[in-house]
């Protein structure tokens, strides 16, 4: 690698120069920063300045530069110079735009801004451009778990993408639940009729495709690697095993359909007239389609009433069922009660609900059924009993409000999905349950064997934006087992997860993270030599991407990492660091500041916010022109589960007053990306009172907030009441010892 | 302008809401070159106008600034604003397009100081608060604007306010003479995410959005609640500025009814739940939520969430579909006339602020769409077989964020899958 050659450019736009002597901070760039080449320009981000800063990189052979002018989160499309390394001062929102233009505040913004140059400098020394990890894994292979209709338009759609695709089923037959269909929903118009299934063409397809390789009889007995490099032992029914490398996984394991047993109030188990959705259509596959030619189950009898109960075992609050809805079951009911109404429309169908629920082109089938003369009844079904050859259903009716009863020749449950989900990692293994789950991947990871569930079992993303933010990088999960859902539904999100999968394969192959640090090429560099073998890297990567080898050292799995740097602040002996973001390049800018003395009245407070929340709302305060105390010094940071405690401590030595952490919102609707940062920070926070009381210091002087992006006008309050705060404890007694 | 280089490897993507950035990016963060064209000077659509997402009540803007921070550090992602496609022909893999740019009258040089703003004396009505407010005709469409540029509006050329604006300026970043042109492109696929609009409230007579001021749109009281919105997050009455504090919710204004939109717009009834929340957030137990509604379609997980709502003890449930709204001339209040279903009794019930949980259309209806893209009776599209043009996200269907994000991630693949095709193709 070439020499380091530092630059520095200091913007006089925006009112930057009208208000700050950029003279003087010229010089502490050089002086101070010692930064090799400083320039001033009027206006920094025109194409005249960037071409300056472009001429030194050429002509100059500069390698770091250091650019104090506006917030980092600005004009990024004119400061983008992808050959070297870069830190951004920001004078413009974080100091201009924040302080009022007054004369008795002229003297706390130089200082600011100037505490900002030195920061800047300090830190871009500290980065190194990053080159991407040198275990760059190449497999581009996807693996798909599961041949269902998810599973299968997974391996179709990545397959016409140009990928190689393994599908492993452990039934003998591929097609899942959709082959035992007779009909299907509509997906298009007219939405008026129970239309094909598809699901043979489907099949076809998949197993004519010269890029699909299918292995049926056959589940997961180990995953091993990472995206790029995953080795998978594929078990056959035979017990044979064969190991197959792949680049990324669609997990695509589907539900199981809830025991109708569970249900014996409502005859399931109990009475042969009584059958869950899936049953329905078994007896339909069974009768060649024809609705009006099934037989009554119990004695062969005609059929000349249907019901069907809807969220039979489902939405229950009373705990002993399904909590959710299954989302699919009533169209399915209005599909199935069409069987009946198509061959015949002498029978009499009614589905019985709650609240009926057909989202979008869904209303016009419902509409379709009621031209169709099926019966809608809104009312909460209570006990199904036998009578004579038929059945009896007791509900309430919940429009005249009052208990009442029908007969039906054949009940129809509508019982929901269970997300196949395997283990919940995140239970011990004496609270799985009766029945011990099954797990699907077999992962390797310390963190468990399969995927980390949301809720309900289900393996869904914690994300509204994004749904296929995986807590394990490479594997993504499609399907029921993600969230309950239809058929058109699962096809969908079968190819969202197949983009999502060739996206990690891609990015591995080029060594770049995966969501949310999308292309950073960064990635955590240990020094093993310095290493206590403590395993809280390992234990508290939120990703399972550090496992440990047997002398108990961490193994860095670079493409299941994230970058977030959470092994960063774990590291007691901080011997883990990224290229461009480590204890130093942090703890060298909290060091870099001009320390004021005891009696100057000036309390220093040290800001480290989350970059993705806390750190645009407080440069949002700035746009808003939000005045906050002049006293504070904010630096962002990748997560706050990337702060090492040194920083804390290194600040509260070095003179500092107070220290604030702004991260995201924690507990059950966390918002951090990085699933546990603020929540860790927190935790590792609680544990910092010994160390200040041991420096004699008051507890007060380390304090945490989450912030949320939106708090605009409420990060400035947290601001100045912590340093009125600090100010009534007074000036830090550690000032002039560092 | 310099014309963006596109190839038949190159995929467009019209329309940079939260489906068009997704499906952009996903592309772009698989290598791909993408040309993400939007029709307003800003990139976020309509989520970044919404305060909350149901269920985590969450802030939409903070996945805005993750996919803004993945845009700023991906240079296979071209962005032009104020555009819009006003042509397509070809047939798959490789389209013609003609896109119409309009004038922003600002460069590349503005900083976003903000001084063309302060120059500037003459107001409008502020699109991005459904009008709630007057905005600067120099203005930046809101803080988390991408780009992070100012627009001068069409109204102001040619009066004092677009010479006061360039004089204030001190980077040369006015120009006046911005024209309006046309870009030819050549693509290889397109994705459709040109999203939803609300379905005109003031067509649904009973209700009375044209008469009376106290009944509003869901996404007017979106902005409202927003503490950066025109009445920085206090629910205000519009006829006398009285904190509203008895509101009531009608579902299903303008959906699942043949008279107005065919089909169920999926997600207002989870968005006035949520709104019940903004209520209970505004007042605690001092307000009151009344939802007057069909079926609370609470699909899935989102179960928990309705639980909650009705566990709380100011939110009420009514099941009924208003039949009409009449106004008290002298206090501004509403009454609700009605059918309450369960039980079977009238109901005549005031309140002070009436929230239309407003229905979704397409924003492509009656706009010229390739034939290509055939639309279902609502007007969303159903792309055809063979071609490769793809809807995505509400372009397609009425969507929730989440799974017009999911969406828009297939569509992406789809558009991968045609120019990987057409790049295997010339290879051999």
């Amino acid at each position: 690698m070439s020499e380091m050659k530092t630059a520095a450019y200091i913007c006089q736009g925006c009112g930057i120069s009208d208000r700050l002597n950029t003279k003087q901070m010229v010089q502490i760039a050089q002086k101070e920063g010692k930064m090799q080449i400083v320039r001033e320009h009027a206006f920094l981000c025109n194409a005249e300045g960037v071409q300056m800063i472009r001429d030194d990189i050429e002509k100059e052979a500069v390698t770091h530069i250091m650019i104090a002018a506006c917030s980092r989160r600005a004009k990024t499309e004119a400061f983008n110079f992808p050959t070297v390394s870069m830190a951004r001062a920001n004078i413009r929102e974080g100091v201009l735009w924040s302080q009022p233009e007054i004369e008795a505040a002229v003297e706390v913004t130089q200082d600011m801004a100037d505490d900002y140059v030195r920061m800047g400098c300090a830190e871009v020394k500290k980065m190194k451009l990053p080159e991407g990890t040198p275990n760059k894994a190449q497999n581009k292979r996807i693996l798909v778990v599961g041949g269902g209709v998810s599973g299968l338009t997974a391996a179709l759609e990545s397959a016409e993408a140009g990928y190689e695709v393994l599908v492993v089923e452990k039934q003998g037959e591929l097609g899942g639940w959709a082959r035992q269909l007779w009909k299907r929903v509509p997906s298009k118009s007219p939405y008026t009729d129970p239309v094909d299934t598809g699901i043979s063409e489907l099949i076809a397809k998949v197993t004519q495709h010269s890029r699909i390789k299918v292995y049926l009889n056959s589940t997961i007995a180990q995953t091993d690697g990472a995206p790029g490099r995953f080795q998978v032992q594929i078990a056959t029914e035979s017990g044979a095993t064969t190991t197959e490398e792949v680049g990324a996984i669609v997990q695509a394991s589907g539900f199981t359909s809830y025991d109708i047993n569970k249900l014996p109030e409502l005859g399931g188990g109990k009475i042969q007239n009584v059958v869950d959705q899936a049953g329905l259509e078994r007896m339909l596959v069974a009768a060649g389609g024809q609705g009006g030619a099934l037989r009554r189950p119990s004695d062969g009898g005609e059929i000349k009433s249907v019901a069907f109960i809807q969220c039979a075992g489902q939405r229950d609050e009373s705990g002993k069922h399904l909590p959710y809805c299954s989302g699919h079951c009533c169209n399915t009911s209005i599909k199935q009660a069409m069987y009946f109404k198509d061959a015949n429309p002498g029978i009499d169908t009614v589905v019985m609900y709650t609240d009926l629920r057909t989202p979008g082109m869904g209303e016009d089938f419902y509409r379709s059924a009621q031209n169709k003369g099926v019966t809608f009844t809104k009312g909460k079904a209570s006990e199904v009993v036998t009578s004579g050859n038929s059945c009896d259903i007791k509900f309430k009716d919940l429009i005249l409000n009052e208990d009442s009863s029908i007969q039906a020749d054949l009940v129809v449950l509508a019982t929901g999905q269970i997300p196949n989900s395997g283990v919940n990692i995140e239970l011990a293994e004496a609270a799985q349950g009766e029945t011990k789950p099954i797990s699907i991947l077999n992962l390797t990871y310390r963190q468990g064997k399969d995927l980390p569930q949301l809720k309900h079992g289900l393996t869904d993303s914690h994300f509204i934006c994004f749904p296929y933010e995986t807590r394990r990088t490479g594997i993504y999960a499609a399907g029921p087992v993600r969230r309950p859902m239809d058929i058109a539904q699962a096809m969908e999100d079968a190819t969202g997860a197949a983009m999502k999968a060739i996206q990690a394969v891609e990015n591995a192959s080029l060594g770049r993270a995966a969501h949310p640090r999308s292309g950073d090429l960064s990635f955590p560099i240990v020094r093993l030599e310095g290493c206590t073998q403590c395993k809280r890297c390992t234990v508290e990567c939120p990703f399972g991407a550090i496992d440990e080898d047997e002398k108990r050292y961490p193994v860095f799995n670079e493409s299941r990492c994230r970058r977030c740097g959470t092994c960063m602040g774990a590291c007691p002996v901080r011997v883990i660091s990224f290229e461009n973001y480590s204890p130093d390049s942090v703890g060298s800018q909290i060091k870099a500041v001009d320390m004021p003395d005891e009696f100057s009245e000036k309390p220093r407070i040290l800001v480290l916010a989350c970059e993705n929340d806390a750190y645009p709302a407080i440069d949002m305060a700035g746009m808003q022109r939000n005045v906050y105390s002049a006293f504070v010094r904010i630096i962002p940071v990748r997560c706050l589960g990337s702060v090492n405690t040194v920083w804390i401590t290194d600040a509260l030595n070095g003179g500092w007053d107070g220290v604030m952490m702004m991260g995201c919102k924690h507990g059950e609707d966390y918002q951090c990306h990085f699933v546990k940062g603020s929540e860790l920070a927190n935790y590792r926070m609680s544990k910092i009172d010994d160390t200040l009381k041991q420096l004699g210091l008051e507890t007060e002087r380390v304090a945490s907030f989450e912030v949320a992006i939106t708090d605009i006008a409420r990060v400035p309050q947290l601001i100045n009441d912590y340093v009125a705060k600090i100010q009534e404890i007074g000036m830090s007694p550690m000032k002039g010892f560092a | 302008m310099a014309t963006p280089i596109a190839t038949s490897q190159t995929i467009l993507v019209v329309g940079g809401g939260i489906s068009g950035m997704t499906a952009a990016l996903e592309a772009a963060e698989c290598g791909k070159q993408v040309i993400l064209v939007e029709k307003s000077p800003t990139l976020g659509g309509r989520t970044a106008l919404m305060y909350r997402y149901f269920p985590k009540l969450c802030h939409p803007i903070c996945g805005l600034e993750i996919n803004l921070r993945r845009l700023k550090g991906n240079r296979n992602v071209r962005v032009l604003t104020l555009a819009e496609v006003s042509k397509i022909s070809g047939t798959r893999g490789n389209y013609a397009v003609t896109l119409n740019v309009a004038p922003r009258y600002i460069n590349e040089n503005c900083t976003a100081c903000g001084e063309c703003a302060k120059a500037v004396t003459k107001e409008i009505p502020n699109p991005y608060n459904y009008g709630l407010n007057q905005m600067k005709v120099a203005y930046l469409p809101h803080k988390m604007a991408y780009p992070l540029r100012y627009v001068l509006d069409p109204s102001a050329i040619g009066t004092a306010d677009a010479d006061a604006a360039r004089a204030a300026c001190k980077y040369d970043a006015i120009d006046l003479n911005m024209q309006r042109e046309a870009v030819e492109l050549t693509v290889g696929a397109v994705i459709w995410a040109t999203g939803w609009k609300p379905y005109d409230a003031a067509k649904i007579q009973p209700y009375g959005y044209d008469r009376y001021p106290n009944v509003i749109t869901s996404l007017e009281f979106e902005r409202m609640a927003d503490l950066h919105g025109p009445t920085g997050g206090k629910l205000l009455r519009p006829s006398d500025g009285k904190e509203a504090k008895n509101i009531a919710f009608i579902q299903c204004a303008g959906s699942r009814d043949e008279n107005h939109l065919r089909h169920c717009s999926r997600i207002c009834c989870m968005a006035s739940l949520k709104q019940t929340q903004y209520v209970r957030e505004a007042y605690g137990a001092d307000g009151k939520s009344t939802i007057y509604y069909i079926d609370i379609r609470a699909i899935d997980r989102f179960e928990d969430f309705y639980l909650k709502v009705q566990n709380d003890p100011t939110v009420s449930f009514v099941k009924s579909k208003v039949a009409r709204i009449a106004q008290d001339g002298n206090s501004g209040d509403l009454t609700l006339h009605g059918v309450d279903t369960e039980g079977y009794h009238r109901y005549a019930n005031v309140h002070d602020l009436v929230v239309l949980a407003i229905g979704m259309e397409p924003a492509v209806k009656g706009v010229d769409i390739p034939a290509e893209i055939i639309a279902d009776s609502s007007g969303f599209l159903e792309s055809a077989p063979g071609g490769s043009i793809f809807g995505a996200g509400c372009a397609s269907g009425p969507l929730d964020v989440n799974r017009s994000v999911q969406h828009a991630t297939a569509a992406a693949l789809r558009a991968i899958q045609v120019v990987n095709k057409s790049a295997s193709t010339e290879a051999s």
